[in-house]
């Protein structure tokens, strides 16, 4: 248990808004202004949009520490990435349950043949690993080497997350287009030579 | 024979006594009312006035859904992408002094002001399932009048094979027209025979009054066997042609949208599934029927054609 400390209580902060926020925002839309006519697909698409969201907040965060000069924010990856995996869960279980009324035979065939179901769950399965590789018993067990290499799983991950909403899409790409150039932004800065950001030489 | 009016809100602000009597009649046998299926004017058998879950029953589990829910949740890409864009630019939609001009391949081509057109064929009720193409639906009172009406009146010519709609096309005021990635304005078609079917309306109203701007007013077309997009929006144009003529998303995606696009569980939709639809208001998806289930009113029209070819 940390104390108490003026630091402790803004990285609690900053951890339960990743974690509670979208979940508080999702239930405070429901109450004020309602769900719309299709409350199921609000629900699952307001679920999707957040996990995404989330990832893209987890890759922001190491550029962020960089630019702004101190490490704190590469202390909230962890609750981020988590997050974002729950969200994805969140995500998942409702498309399972309503959509395809639990049936797995259904989820196959979905997977199979819908280009967007087959990204997803992509997406899913490298956010899995990495949750479960974030349980520090697990983190622990793993070299340093090996834990960094399996981590940057996050990358496709966030692509594969990026091209299920694309190939989603009816009409217009922007939506997608707005979190992929996120993306390609996040992944640029990492290109940026260290000499361009590092101010304490 | 054309007559104009100055504003559509005069004459047919006014409802014909027969319609207020459905109305009432309607409203009282509740929401499930209009034995079902059926297409045929007028509340339900009279047994279930005054219950409605006998009416519900009658309506073979069809409760009608919420008007609210019809009138916030829609495709009309016109007044904006989302489905709630449309009920918001609302109010952009112009359909003072509207007129459909019906011509092409007919021995009488005609334009008609709304309240010629429904004076002339008085809309009756008729309760429909309504199937998008996005694996949803919804159960509609519809009032209008079957499309053959208009046929037989224009008299299509012995050549003509294929009817064609086209949309209002205001690309100053409707927001989304300035997007030269579609080919505006919004266009469908349907063959001769499906036109005629007594399925096939052009309804002006909905729930009882006139059609909302958001639900394709002052006139569209309602295929109830067919995806959502066959049944256009605001229609100004019924052209008789000879041959089968371009349509709005077989034109943008001819791979997803196909010209026929009979409601069928078992072609899929490329990025999604048929089989199972979600009825607004319900939380579980249901079974899709084939023909959004009309298949005894329609099935003989596509005889001996190979449907996930012609899908």
């Amino acid at each position: 248990m940390p104390a108490w400390t003026s630091r402790s209580i803004t990285d609690g902060a900053v951890r339960t808004v990743l974690v509670a926020g979208p979940l508080a925002g999702l239930v405070a839309t429901g109450f004020v202004e309602g769900l719309g006519a299709n409350p199921v697909e609000a629900v699952t698409r307001y679920l999707g949009r957040w996990a995404l969201r989330l990832l893209l907040v987890t890759l922001a965060l190491a550029p962020l520490a960089r630019f702004a000069g101190t490490g704190r924010p590469l202390a909230w990856r962890r609750a981020a990435g988590l997050a974002a995996f729950g969200y994805a869960c969140l995500h998942v279980a409702t498309y399972a349950v309503f959509d395809l009324g639990l049936s797995p035979a259904a989820f196959f065939d979905d997977v199979a043949k819908r280009a967007y179901i087959t990204l997803g769950a992509g997406a899913f399965l490298l956010l899995a690993g990495l949750a479960a590789t974030s349980v520090r018993a697990v983190a622990r067990r793993l070299s340093p080497g090996t834990w960094a290499a399996v981590h940057r799983a996050v990358f496709p991950a966030a692509v594969l997350a990026v091209l299920h909403h694309a190939f989603m899409l009816k009409t217009s790409l922007t939506p997608a287009l707005f979190h992929g150039g996120i993306l390609a932004l996040l992944l640029a800065l990492r290109a940026v030579p260290y000499r361009w950001s590092s101010r304490r030489t | 024979m054309f007559v104009r009016y100055p504003s559509r809100h005069r004459e047919s602000a006014v409802t014909p006594y027969q319609a207020y009597l459905n109305r009432r009649q309607f409203l009282r046998a509740g929401a499930g009312v209009g034995a079902a299926v059926a297409t045929v004017a007028a509340a339900g058998p009279a047994a279930a006035m005054g219950d409605p879950e006998a009416a519900r029953e009658a309506a073979n589990g069809m409760e009608l859904t919420a008007k609210s829910d019809a009138l916030s949740y829609n495709n009309f890409l016109e007044l904006g992408s989302g489905k709630e864009a449309p009920k918001e630019n609302a109010h952009l939609l112009p359909t003072d002094d509207w007129t459909v001009t019906v011509d092409g391949l007919v021995n009488r081509p005609m334009t008609f002001g709304m309240d010629d057109l429904t004076k002339r064929f008085p809309p009756g009720e008729h309760i429909h399932r309504l199937r998008c193409v996005e694996a949803w639906s919804m159960v509609l009172p519809w009032q209008g009048f079957p499309l053959k009406a208009l046929l037989d009146l224009v008299e299509p010519l012995g050549k003509a094979g294929f009817v064609a709609f086209r949309s209002i096309h205001a690309p100053e005021k409707l927001p989304n027209q300035g997007n030269g990635d579609y080919p505006w304005p919004y266009s469908e078609g349907l063959r001769l025979d499906e036109a005629r079917n007594p399925l096939t309306l052009l309804a002006t109203g909905l729930y009882g009054e006139s059609l909302p701007p958001q639900n394709g007013a002052p006139v569209r077309l309602v295929v109830p066997w067919k995806y959502g997009f066959k049944s256009a929006k605001s229609i100004t144009h019924i052209t008789l042609v000879e041959d089968r003529p371009e349509t709005f998303w077989h034109t943008v995606a001819p791979e997803e949208y196909g010209f026929y696009a009979n409601v069928n569980p078992d072609v899929d939709h490329p990025r999604w599934s048929q089989a199972r639809e979600r009825r607004i208001g319900d939380l579980f998806k249901q079974p899709t029927e084939m023909f959004n289930g009309y298949g005894d009113e329609v099935a003989h029209l596509y005889a001996g054609m190979d449907l996930k070819k012609h899908y």
